[in-house]
């Protein structure tokens, strides 16, 4: 659990770290904080829309497709497998962590292309799902599902079910491109040149902020 | 002591636990696979009252969040100073939540009351007959 510094130490006169953590690993953490921030206001002012709204569409109606079963209804089914693939890809990135703490560099590799293998499969099915979604008619200003009591919907729903999944969808995307630039770097060895393998454990961080808030996008376009 | 100190990112090195990484993951796929029966049992028999159901699903989420934030990301782990930092400025979610959503339902009480237009929308259903043509577009998988 949390380490806590021991009473009269001299922790901030310089020296050390007082963090104990390497400084871009904390600055990676600040910078996820105002990410955070970011995709907070994104998703609570969608839940202001919704708030204010007086009936919504119905997640279980408009995510009900799965590829390949066709016209079948399953609702959900789909979204929860894009969700195993997140969380399992989270894994996998913390694998490749542990494996740098113990400058296993074949490891790393391994848990490094499973990440990525995982994020690509999530893009992929998040591509499909655009799709889907875009060839039922919805898009940006375009809302062909009606509100759950049968009423005329706005194009609120698909407004920001675009923007904040394309946002999150965009965060997976460059977390896929800094896991390939790290794997890159594992393969030269670059790691064990410098003797740590600290910036995993920096895209990882970012990888993990990406599954995080997949978590709450989940829960709000999708079950609320 | 002193000696965590002078190699201090190295201190991490032994504090992987490959178990606890699994029993994480299992906890988060038990959380998200309970929402989703949860959800389809609402969908199937609206057993029990959507607000109650949003409730648990918001804690239920933030669940999943710590447990992604403590764990994966490691932050449980760290130092209690980091952690206050990261905590302390995340509280402004509460007021912010709390904030806008009540914007958002102020708002909505007072087109309620004084818009008569989106008052009439609000009660005026429209052809289920569109919905089902649409979920049938020929050539949608």
């Amino acid at each position: 659990m949390a380490h806590t510094v021991p009473v009269g130490q001299k922790w901030w006169s310089g020296g050390k770290s007082p963090f104990n953590v390497e400084y871009g690993k904390l600055m990676m953490w600040y910078f996820l904080m105002s990410d955070a921030f970011t995709f907070g206001a994104f998703l609570i002012s969608y839940g202001t829309i919704r708030f204010s709204s007086t009936s919504w569409p119905d997640p279980n109606e408009v995510f009900r497709s799965f590829p390949v079963i066709g016209e079948m209804s399953v609702p959900l089914a789909f979204v929860s497998l894009m969700t195993f693939i997140l969380i399992m890809s989270s894994v996998t990135m913390v694998m490749a962590v542990g494996a740098g703490q113990v400058h296993d560099r074949k490891a790393v590799i391994k848990w490094m292309f499973l990440t990525i293998l995982g994020g690509l499969a999530f893009l992929g099915c998040q591509a499909w799902e655009w799709t889907h979604l875009h060839a039922e008619g919805a898009w940006w200003g375009r809302n062909p599902f009606p509100n759950i009591d049968g009423t005329q919907s706005t194009t609120n729903f698909t407004n920001y079910f675009f923007t904040i999944t394309g946002f999150h969808g965009f965060h997976v995307f460059s977390g896929v491109i800094i896991n390939i630039c790290m794997l890159i770097k594992t393969w030269r060895g670059d790691f064990e040149r410098t003797g740590h393998y600290l910036m995993i454990e920096k895209a990882g961080l970012y990888w993990h902020f990406v599954d995080l808030v997949w978590v709450f996008v989940f829960t709000c376009f999708y079950l609320l | 002591m002193d000696s965590t100190q002078t190699g201090g990112l190295e201190q991490e090195k032994n504090s992987f636990d490959t178990k606890a990484i699994w029993r994480t993951f299992w906890i988060l796929l038990g959380i998200t696979v309970f929402e989703l029966i949860v959800a389809i049992i609402y969908f199937e028999t609206h057993f029990f009252p959507k607000h109650l159901l949003n409730g648990v699903f918001v804690i239920m989420t933030l669940a999943k969040a710590f447990f992604i934030v403590a764990e994966f990301m490691h932050l449980g782990h760290e130092i209690r100073n980091l952690i206050m930092t990261i905590a302390i400025p995340a509280c402004l979610f509460i007021w912010f939540l709390i904030a806008f959503l009540w914007d958002g339902s102020s708002y909505h009480d007072l087109r309620m009351r004084y818009d008569g237009y989106q008052y009439e929308q609000s009660k005026t259903k429209v052809k289920p007959a569109e919905k089902h043509e649409e979920g049938k577009k020929p050539g949608v998988e």
